[in-house]
């Protein structure tokens, strides 16, 4: 392709920080989507406000916010590094962090909305076959809700790989370890006659966000069960 | 006795649902116009819904006793409910729903494909829900209920969405469950000919 290996590399890592970002965001997006679709309980509001706090907070804040947290003297930090010998500062891992908490409001929204679009009657005749909370969680909310959380997964990833101010500021530009694709673009930005290989990295990034876009569209309107909708 | 049910539950700021019945063996009819409560009757005796007082038996068990702290789980009651819109699983194909509640039946009275030629549904084995008649999805949800080893059965207008050749059809498949089966059967309707073509013992409401 038209891309120099050092470019691979950044798409590489920027594939790898992503998917590793949404995979390990999914199960607590999920259970926060159907929490919020299902649970009724008081400060649901400060719950799902939080959710979406990413969102409209300048994501250099929310990068803040990740350097102490799990910076290497921060509460959750340290004991990462003191438990498991894991160090999220300046390393790929942080990375995904950051993207995986930008990603989660996307994500978080997605999943509710098909979880909403659960018919709960259903869950009702699977009970009156016999079937407990827990297979008719696995066996008919999960599978109806599946291409919303699917849908949900794609446009997580898809704002994993446009991360840029959260993790600049928690892990820095560090090439080869935490240089993203909008890192790298903003790094080529400030040397002069770079044009080309910004061209390049530009292309590549609008490819695969228009790529996740139309998926995460395909998915959720092949809702097998006819039901779900649009997710953006 | 088949069913003995006396519950009372407030549906709403000004509406109450309240009855009380006991019935023989064979089919029973719940009798009374639309938005009487007869479909949260049957949500009571199924565990669906949960009574503000009163009790359900069902040929001598009790399912739910406000007085003596008995409110078994709806999985563990063995209702086979019909519901009035089939209510199939989107997702599963026929046999899928039909095998759904088959790990309950612990003395399968019948195997899934004797009961598809019952029910006359063998050919729709590997079709999807959404592709069947109202008369077809109709019959696999009766199938699918007495496939899960019911004690029981909760019939919730199960012709009211057809049109009328179906209705025959279903009807006389619903005559054979009743007569073949020896099943008690509550069969909600607002419809005075099906009633008297049914059932053995009417139950007024509303």
């Amino acid at each position: 392709m038209f891309l120099s290996a050092d470019e691979w590399q950044i798409v590489d890592l920027s594939l790898k920080v992503s998917g590793c970002a949404v995979v390990f965001t999914l199960p607590p997006a999920f259970a926060l989507a159907y929490l919020l679709a299902r649970g009724r309980f008081p400060g649901k509001i400060l719950l799902d406000a939080l959710v979406h706090l990413p969102l409209v907070l300048p994501p250099v804040v929310t990068g803040w916010l990740l350097l102490i947290g799990f910076g290497q003297r921060g509460p959750i930090g340290s004991r990462l590094h003191e438990w498991f010998g894991l160090t999220l500062i300046f390393r790929w891992t942080g990375a995904a962090l950051a993207a995986g908490v930008m990603a989660l409001p996307l994500m978080v929204r997605a999943m509710r909305l098909s979880i909403e679009a659960v018919d709960r009657r259903l869950e009702g005749a699977a009970r009156t076959l016999g079937a407990s909370g827990w297979r008719v969680f696995w066996t008919i909310t999960v599978p109806l809700a599946l291409p919303g959380v699917l849908a949900g997964l794609v446009l997580g990833f898809a704002r994993s790989i446009g991360e840029f101010g959260a993790t600049i500021t928690f892990v820095s530009n560090i090439p080869g370890e935490t240089e993203t694709l909008p890192i790298a673009i903003y790094a080529a930005l400030q040397v002069p006659g770079s044009d080309a290989i910004v061209t390049r990295l530009a292309v590549t990034s609008v490819i695969l966000s228009l790529g996740a876009l139309v998926l995460s569209e395909v998915l959720s309107r092949r809702a097998g069960a006819g039901q779900g909708g649009h997710v953006l | 006795m088949s069913f003995d049910v006396d519950v009372r539950r407030r549906m709403g700021p000004n509406t109450e649902v309240a009855i009380g019945f006991a019935t023989g063996p064979g089919l029973t009819a719940l009798f009374g116009p639309s938005g009487a409560g007869k479909t949260s009757v049957l949500g009571m005796i199924a565990g669906l819904i949960r009574p503000d007082a009163g009790h359900v038996r069902v040929a001598g068990e009790t399912l739910f006793d406000l007085d003596a702290a008995i409110d078994m789980p709806c999985a563990r009651r063995a209702a086979g409910y019909v519901f009035q819109d089939a209510r199939l699983f989107p997702h599963l194909r026929v046999r899928a729903n039909l095998r759904y509640g088959q790990r309950r039946a612990t003395t399968p009275a019948m195997s899934l494909e004797a009961m598809a030629a019952f029910l006359g549904i063998d050919h729709l084995l590997d079709r999807w829900p959404r592709t069947l008649s109202g008369g077809e999805a109709q019959r696999v949800a009766i199938g699918r209920a007495l496939l899960s080893g019911p004690r029981f059965l909760l019939m919730d207008e199960p012709l009211a969405s057809l049109d009328t050749a179906r209705r025959g059809e279903v009807m006389i498949l619903i005559e054979r469950v009743r007569d073949q089966l020896g099943l008690p059967i509550l069969y909600v309707s607002h419809d005075r000919g099906e009633v008297d073509r049914l059932a053995g013992t009417v139950v007024e409401m509303g």
